[in-house]
C-alpha cells in the first residue's frame, strides 16, 4: 500500500521505451527503476536473451540481427512505442540517437523524444553549418574555411589563408572517414581529390571544409543540459584525448591541468553553444585545445548522451539520465549553474572484445567467464553477463570501467588495480592495452594530446606471442590436475599407485600452435612433480585449487604462490586463464605480465573424437547421380555434400568424409551407378607432397 | 568452557564412527629397539621389491620401447594413465608375475598389465598387453594373468577394458598356452559369459590382434581401433600368402578402415592412441552401470563430488613397516596392525576374552564397514569356533571380511586331536569356503598348512589376496618339512641297524630347507600368480580400501554347508 502511494513516474512519464541495446540500455533502466518508471526494450533476434531484454519490464523483437534490419528500423521501433503506451523514447547513443527525422516522428506520434529538438540535431549534424552558428554566437572556432567554394583551386587558396597543417574534412563526414591532413601546400590538391572521392562513396556528398590542424591538440568536451524553459547549464568538462583512430580509450573528468578560470570559460562557451541552437536535454560540446595554451576551439556538438557520461556523473553527483527524464517531462533543470560543482576525479576505460596484439581486430565469442572488478569507487556499466556471446553484429564492448577517487593519482591507481582484477575468459580483450595506457608516465603526468597513442605507440604495444612463464605453466598444470579430480567413488582421490607414479601428459599449445609436452606426476604424499619443459621440473608441488572461488595456491620452488585460475574449454582444448597480480595475490614472476592463458590441446577428458578420415566414397546402393557439386581439385570440408544420388525415390547426399581435396570423381549428372562403385575420393591436403 | 567435554567430542565425530579406539597399551609400538630393527629390515625388503618393480615398469627393453614410440604408441601403464579418471587410483595386479619362469626369456609383468581403476566414475578391470614384451604374445603366465583379471572382473562385476596389442600365442610354448581348460580359449569363453551376465566387454585395438587374438575385439560388446596401428585378422599376410597365394598388406587385410567401414568388426575408428582412449572413456560413460549393475535409467544420478567422511587411523600406517619382529618366531599383537589400518583405529572387538589367538571384530576402512579376522597365534579349537561364528555374523549382515593372515597352523597333539581340532578347524574352513561376502586376504607373515585354508588362502577364492614382502607361504615350514623327512629316513636307517650322525642328518635336511625357503618366498609366489601382488605394508590401508571398493560392486548371498558338530 505504501508503494502504491509512491510516485511511480517522473511527471507524466510512467513508461519509456529505450531504442537501443547493450550497456547504455541497462544503465538507463537502472535510473528508471530508481524513479519508478517502467521500461520497454526492443531487441533483434540475436539479442533475444540479452541482458537489456531480461531487465526490461517489456521487450519486443524488431527484426533480425543486423542493426539496419532491427535497431535502425525507426518505424518498427516507433510502432512498439505506440503499442506499449510509452510516453517517451530514449535513443541511447548511436543507432537512431542523432536522427532528426526520427525525433520528429516520435514527437508527432506523441512519444517524447528524449533529446534535443530536431532543429538542433540538424544544425549540429552538418559540420560547416554548426561552425557558422557557433561563430555567430561568439563561440571560439578553429581557423578554417566553411564556405561553398568547392573548386579545388579555390579551396587551395582558402587553405593557404587558414595555414598549414590543414585538415580537409567532409562536411557530412564522421567516424574518421573523409578526413585528410595536409602538411605542405604542394600536397593539398592530391589529398583533396582522394578526400572527395572517399566522401562521395561514404556519404554521397563530396563537399568539404578546411580547418587548421592543431599540432598538440587535446580533446576536451563539456557536458551541457538544456530544458524546455530556455535554460541551459554545463556540468563541466571531460578530457578524452587518449584516442585510437578517433575511438576514445580513456576518458576522465575533470580535465587535468586546467585552471579554474579556463574551465569556467569553456563551460560558458558550451552554454552559449547550447543556447544558440535552443538545445534541450543532454549534449556535449567538443573543443580542441592546443596543449600548453589557454586556446580552445569548437569542434562539434554531440546531441545525445555520451558513452563517457559516467565520469561526469561521478564528479558532479548528478544522474544524467534522471535529468533527461525530468526534462522530457517538462520539468526545469534541477540545479542552477552555481550549484553544479565537481569533486574528486573519475576515469573511464572502455573494455572491448578485441585483440590489441593483432591490430585491435574485433573479437567475438562466448563469455565463458566474466568477473568484473568491484569495490568502492568502482563502477562497471555493462550489457553482458557471463555466458553471453559477443557477436559480430554490434560494437564489441564488454563494459565501461569507471573509477572514482578523491584525486587523479588515486583514481589512476584504482583503475590500474581494477584492470588487474578484471577477469574475462572466452575472447581477447583490450584490458592489457588499456592498462599500459593508464600506467604510462605521460598519462600519469596528465594533459596528453590526441597524439598520445601514436607518440607512445611502442610503449603501449601489446606484443604478440608472449609465452606464458614456466611458473604460469606449472600453475596451470596443477590446476588441471586438481580440478580433474572428482571424488565420487573410493577410487578417485590421490592417483594411488602400488608402484611408479601416475603420469598425466599435457600438450601445451603455444601462441604459434607449436606443441610441447608438460608432464605431471602424482607423488605419494599428494604433491606433484611438474615438468614444464625439458629443462625445468618443479618438484613436490603442493597446492589446492578452490574452483568455486577460482583461487589456486601452490608452493613451487619453496615459494608460495596465489593466483586466480579459470579453466574453460575451447573445442577439445582446455584453456587455463591465470591472473596473478590481483590484490591478495602473490606471484614470483617479476615480469609485468599479470594475465596468462595456457592452452592444453585435446585435454577435454571424455571428449568424443571423430575419425575425420579422408578417403574414397563408394555408392551405398544402385542409383542415379542427380548432382555433382565439386570438381577435381576443389577443397572440401568434412560433411560437405559432394554428390547427390537418387535411388528408391529418395535423394541421398554423399558427403566428404574428411577435410581435403577432391582427388577424383567417378561419374557425372545423370549417370547410373552400381552398388559399391567408387564415386569420389577426398585426399588429405599435402598427400601428394608426402608421396 | 561450560560444555562437558564428552558432549563436545561427540558432536565432532563423523557419522561412520562406531566402536572405540584400540587401547594405547595394545596399539602402541612401545619397544623402540624392536620397531627400529623391523623397520630397517622391511626397508631392505622394500628396496628389493622396488628395484624389481622399477625393472618391470620399463617393459621389454629399450629397443622395443623405441620402436613402440616411433609408431606413436605408448607403454601399457601410460595408456592406462590416460584412460583413467584424473586422480583415480590404479590397483595393479601381480606386477611381478612371470619372474624367473622361462630361463633366459624375460617376461616383465608376465607381458600384460592388469588392474582396476575408475573410468568415467565406473570401476573397470583393465587388461593391457605389453607389445614391447615379445610382441605382446601370450606365455602361460600371460594367459594365467589375463584369466585371473577376468575372474576378478566376474566376481566383482567390473566391466572389462582390453587394450589389445598382441601377436597371439607364444608359439614355442603353444602346448602350455592353447589346449587346456585354463588356457587361451578360456579368455573368450569368459568374455562371452561375462557379456551374458551384463558385465560389459570393451576392446581397444591399439596394435595387432592376430589369430586367436582377433577374437578379443570380435567377442567384445564395443570396440575401438586406431587407424594405421590397429589390425585384426585370423591370419596375417605371411600365412595368407602361404595358404592361398594371395598377396595383401596388413592394412588391406584387417586395418582400421577395413574393420570400421567394411567388415564391421570394430565400431569406432580413431586417428591415434590418445583419441582411442578418450573414445573408450565415452564408451564406459555410456555403459549405464552403477555398482556393477545396470543403472536405473529413470533416476538422474548426481555425479557431483560425494566425499565419504572418515577418520584417519590414530597411528600412522607407515609404522606398519616396523610392527612385525624380524624373527617370525617372536610374538606380537596383531591389533597393532589393525590400529594402523582402520578408521580412527576404532575396533569393535568380538569375543575378545575367548579363543584369544584369533582376533575378530568390526571396523571401517575409509568409511567401508568390514569384519576383520586376524591371527594372534596358532589356531586352537576355541579360536576356530569363534572365527566360524564371526564369519556367520558377517555373512548375515553382508559385511565384507578382511583376513590378516599370519599363521603357522592349527594346534597339533593328542589332547587337541581328542577335543576335535580337525572338525573345529573344518568348521572354520567350511564357513570361509562358502561365505559369499567379499573376502580379502593380506598375508602379513606366515601362511602355513591348514591355517592357509581357514584364513582364506588362494584356494578359498578371496576376491583379492596380497602379501607383505616378508610373507612366506608353504604347506609347512622348511625346518618342519626337513624334520619330517629326516625322521622317516632315520627310522628306516635305524630299522636296518644303521647309524645316522647328526652331521649326516643336517646335510640331509639342508636341501629341503633351502628348497622350502625359496619356494615359500613372496616372490616365488607372486611370479606364479598365487597372489594378486606384493605390497608395501605402509600401503595396506589404501590397498584394502581400493579392494573393498571394487569388491563391494557385488555382495553375494551365502548358504553354508553342513557343519560337523
Amino acid at each position: 500500500l505504501l508503494n502504491a502511494n509512491r510516485t511511480m513516474a517522473v511527471g507524466s512519464i510512467d513508461k519509456i521505451i529505450i531504442a537501443n541495446r547493450g550497456e547504455i540500455t541497462c544503465r538507463i533502466m537502472d535510473t528508471c527503476r530508481k524513479l519508478g518508471v517502467k521500461t520497454v526494450a526492443v531487441y533483434s533476434e540475436a539479442d533475444a536473451n540479452a541482458r537489456h531484454v531480461q531487465e526490461a519490464d517489456e521487450a519486443y523483437c524488431v527484426g533480425p540481427a543486423e542493426a539496419k534490419e532491427s535497431y535502425l528500423r525507426s518505424e518498427k521501433v516507433l510502432a512498439v512505442a505506440q503499442a506499449t503506451g510509452a510516453k517517451a523514447l530514449h535513443p541511447g547513443y548511436g543507432f537512431l540517437s542523432e536522427n532528426a527525422a526520427f525525433a520528429d516522428a516520435c514527437n508527432a506520434a506523441g512519444v517524447t523524444f528524449m533529446g534535443p529538438p530536431s532543429s538542433a540535431i540538424e544544425a549540429m549534424g552538418s559540420k560547416s553549418n554548426s561552425k557558422e552558428i557557433m561563430i555567430a554566437a561568439g563561440v571560439p572556432c578553429t581557423p578554417g574555411y566553411h564556405g561553398s567554394d568547392q573548386e579545388p583551386e579555390k579551396l587551395k587558396e582558402h587553405a593557404d589563408d587558414v595555414g598549414y597543417p590543414v585538415l580537409i574534412k567532409a562536411v557530412m563526414g564522421g567516424g574518421g572517414k573523409g578526413m585528410r591532413l595536409v602538411h605542405k601546400p604542394e600536397d593539398f590538391l592530391e589529398s583533396l581529390e582522394s578526400c572527395k572521392r572517399e566522401s562521395i562513396n561514404s556519404f554521397g556528398d563530396d563537399k568539404v571544409l578546411l580547418e587548421r590542424y592543431l599540432t598538440a591538440p587535446r580533446h576536451v568536451e563539456v557536458q551541457i543540459f538544456g530544458d524546455t524553459h530556455g535554460n541551459a547549464v554545463h556540468l563541466h568538462e571531460r578530457d578524452c584525448s587518449v584516442q585510437r583512430r578517433h575511438q576514445k580509450v580513456l576518458e576522465e573528468a575533470p580535465a587535468p591541468g586546467l585552471d579554474q578560470k579556463l574551465r569556467e570559460r569553456m563551460g560558458e562557451a558550451a552554454v552559449l553553444a547550447a543556447k544558440a541552437v535552443g538545445y534541450v536535454g543532454a549534449g556535449t560540446v567538443e573543443f580542441l585545445m592546443e596543449a600548453g595554451t589557454d586556446d580552445f576551439f569548437f569542434c562539434e556538438m554531440n546531441t545525445r548522451l555520451q558513452v563517457e557520461h559516467p565520469v561526469t556523473e561521478l564528479v558532479t553527483g548528478v544522474d544524467l539520465v534522471e535529468w533527461q527524464l525530468r526534462i522530457a517531462a517538462g520539468e526545469p533543470l534541477p540545479l542552477k549553474q552555481e550549484e553544479i560543482v565537481t569533486k574528486g576525479h573519475a576515469i573511464e576505460a572502455r573494455i572491448y572484445a578485441e585483440n590489441p596484439a593483432r591490430d585491435f581486430l574485433p573479437a567475438t565469442g562466448h563469455l565463458f567467464h566474466l568477473s568484473p572488478p568491484t569495490g568502492e569507487g568502482v563502477r562497471v556499466d555493462t550489457g553482458v553477463r557471463q555466458g553471453d556471446d559477443v557477436s559480430i553484429f554490434y560494437d564489441p564492448m564488454i563494459s565501461k570501467l569507471i573509477c572514482y577517487a578523491e584525486n587523479r593519482d588515486l583514481a589512476i591507481e584504482k583503475l590500474l588495480a581494477s584492470l588487474k582484477e578484471y577477469e574475462v575468459v572466452g575472447m581477447p580483450t583490450n584490458i592489457p592495452f588499456v592498462e599500459k595506457c593508464a600506467a604510462h608516465e605521460a598519462f600519469r603526468k596528465g594533459g596528453v594530446t590526441t597524439g598520445f597513442l601514436e607518440i607512445y605507440a611502442d610503449d603501449v604495444q601489446i606484443p604478440e606471442g608472449v609465452e606464458a612463464s614456466d611458473t604460469a605453466k606449472g600453475l596451470a598444470a596443477l590446476a588441471l590436475a586438481i580440478e580433474g579430480i572428482k571424488s565420487t567413488n573410493g577410487f578417485v582421490e590421490s592417483s594411488f599407485r602400488l608402484h611408479g607414479r601416475a603420469q598425466r601428459i599435457l600438450q601445451f599449445k603455444s601462441n604459434d600452435d607449436t606443441k610441447s609436452q608438460i608432464n605431471v606426476w602424482s607423488n605419494k604424499d599428494g604433491s606433484y612433480d611438474i615438468e614444464v619443459s625439458p629443462d625445468t621440473t618443479f618438484t613436490n608441488v603442493k597446492g589446492s585449487y578452490d574452483v568455486a572461488n577460482r583461487t589456486i595456491t601452490a608452493v613451487i620452488n619453496n615459494k608460495a604462490l596465489k593466483a586466480s585460475a579459470v579453466i574453460s574449454n575451447d573445442g577439445n582444448d582446455r584453456v587455463v586463464s591465470l591472473w596473478s597480480q590481483k590484490p591478495g595475490h602473490f606471484f614470483d614472476d617479476e615480469s609485468e605480465e599479470y594475465y596468462a592463458a595456457i592452452t592444453i590441446e585435446g585435454d577435454v577428458v571424455g571428449a568424443s573424437v571423430g575419425s575425420g578420415a579422408a578417403g574414397a566414397v563408394l555408392s551405398p546402393m544402385p542409383g542415379k547421380i542427380v548432382a555433382v557439386n565439386y570438381s577435381v581439385g576443389d577443397l572440401v570440408k568434412a560433411g560437405d555434400v559432394v554428390m547427390i544420388l537418387e535411388a528408391m525415390k529418395m535423394e541421398h547426399p554423399l558427403i566428404a568424409p574428411g577435410d581435403g581435396v577432391i582427388g577424383s570423381i567417378g561419374g557425372g549428372e545423370g549417370d547410373l551407378i552400381q552398388d559399391g562403385q567408387q564415386l569420389f575420393v577426398v585426399e588429405a591436403e599435402g598427400d601428394e607432397a608426402a608421396a | 568452557s561450560l560444555l562437558p567435554t564428552s558432549l563436545l567430542s561427540f558432536s565432532t565425530l563423523p557419522p561412520t564412527t562406531i566402536g572405540s579406539p584400540i587401547k594405547p597399551q595394545i596399539a602402541s609400538l612401545t619397544d623402540k629397539l624392536q620397531f627400529d630393527e623391523s623397520n630397517e629390515y622391511t626397508g631392505k625388503l622394500l628396496e628389493e621389491l622396488n628395484g624389481k618393480l622399477e625393472v618391470v615398469r620399463k617393459g621389454g627393453g629399450e629397443g622395443a620401447v623405441d620402436r613402440l614410440r616411433s609408431r606413436g604408441k605408448f607403454l601399457p601403464r601410460e595408456r592406462i594413465d590416460m584412460l583413467l579418471d584424473p586422480g583415480s587410483a590404479f590397483l595393479e595386479l601381480s606386477p611381478l608375475a612371470g619372474e624367473d619362469l622361462y630361463g633366459d626369456i624375460i617376461v616383465p609383468s608376465g607381458g600384460v598389465v592388469t588392474g582396476i581403476g575408475s573410468i568415467n566414475n565406473t570401476l573397470c578391470m583393465i587388461v593391457a598387453n605389453d607389445p614391447t614384451v615379445k610382441g605382446g604374445t601370450y606365455f602361460p603366465i600371460t594367459v594365467k594373468k589375463h584369466l585371473r583379471a577376468q575372474t576378478i572382473a566376474k566376481e566383482n562385476r567390473l566391466p572389462c577394458i582390453y587394450l589389445v596389442d598382441s601377436g597371439g600365442a607364444f608359439l614355442p610354448m603353444q602346448a602350455e598356452v592353447f589346449p587346456d581348460v585354463d588356457h587361451f580359449g578360456r579368455i573368450f569363453y569368459n568374455q562371452a559369459n561375462m557379456s551374458a551376465e551384463g558385465i560389459s566387454q570393451v576392446a581397444v585395438v591399439l596394435g595387432s590382434c592376430t589369430a586367436g587374438g582377433a577374437y578379443v575385439p570380435a567377442m567384445s560388446d564395443e570396440t575401438v581401433i586406431v587407424k594405421g596401428n590397429g589390425t585384426i585378422f585370423l591370419a596375417g599376410p605371411p600365412l595368407v600368402k602361404a595358404a592361398t597365394g594371395e598377396i595383401v598388406t596388413s592394412e588391406e587385410l584387417g586395418g582400421g578402415e577395413v574393420h570400421s567401414k567394411i567388415s564391421g568388426v570394430t565400431d569406432h575408428l580413431v586417428e591415434n592412441e590418445k583419441d582411442a582412449l578418450m573414445v573408450t572413456r565415452d564408451i564406459v560413460g555410456n555403459l549405464n552401470v552403477e555398482n556393477g549393475r545396470l543403472a536405473d535409467s529413470f533416476t538422474v544420478q548426481s555425479k557431483d563430488s560425494v566425499k565419504i567422511d572418515y577418520e584417519e587411523p590414530l597411528y600412522p600406517p607407515s609404522e606398519l613397516r616396523g610392527v612385525i619382529p624380524v624373527d617370525p618366531k617372536k610374538p606380537f599383537d596383531v591389533r597393532k596392525i589393525i590400529a594402523r589400518v582402520v578408521d580412527g583405529s576404532r575396533f569393535h572387538e568380538f569375543k575378545s576374552e575367548y579363543g584369544t589367538t584369533l582376533i575378530t571384530g568390526f571396523a571401517s576402512v575409509k568409511g567401508q564397514r568390514v569384519g576383520i579376522i586376524a591371527n594372534n597365534g596358532i589356531l586352537f579349537s576355541e579360536a576356530s569356533l569363534k572365527g566360524s561364528h564371526f564369519v556367520e555374523l558377517c555373512c548375515q549382515r553382508k559385511i565384507p571380511i578382511v583376513f590378516l593372515q599370519n599363521i603357522t597352523g592349527f594346534m597339533v597333539g593328542k589332547r587337541f586331536e581328542h577335543e576335535g581340532i580337525a572338525k573345529n578347524g573344518a568348521k572354520l574352513v567350511m564357513a570361509v569356503a562358502t561365505a559369499k561376502v567379499p573376502k580379502i586376504t593380506v598375508i602379513v607373515g606366515n601362511s602355513f598348512g591348514a591355517g592357509n585354508y581357514g584364513m582364506v588362502g588362494r584356494a578359498y577364492s578371496p576376491r583379492f589376496l596380497f602379501q607383505w614382502p616378508n610373507a612366506k607361504t608353504a604347506v609347512m615350514g622348511g625346518e618342519q618339512a626337513a624334520g619330517v623327512l629326516a625322521t622317516v629316513k632315520r627310522e628306516a636307517i635305524e630299522r636296518g641297524g644303521g647309524e645316522w650322525s647328526e652331521e649326516e642328518e643336517a646335510a640331509f635336511k639342508q636341501p629341503t630347507i633351502d628348497k622350502f625357503e625359496k619356494e615359500s618366498s613372496a616372490y616365488y609366489s607372486t611370479a606364479r600368480i598365487w597372489d594378486d601382488g606384493i605390497i608395501d605394508p605402509a600401503d595396506t590401508r589404501e590397498v584394502l580400501s581400493l579392494s573393498l571398493t571394487a569388491a563391494m560392486q557385488e555382495v553375494g548371498d551365502t548358504r553354508h554347508g553342513v557343519f560337523r558338530m
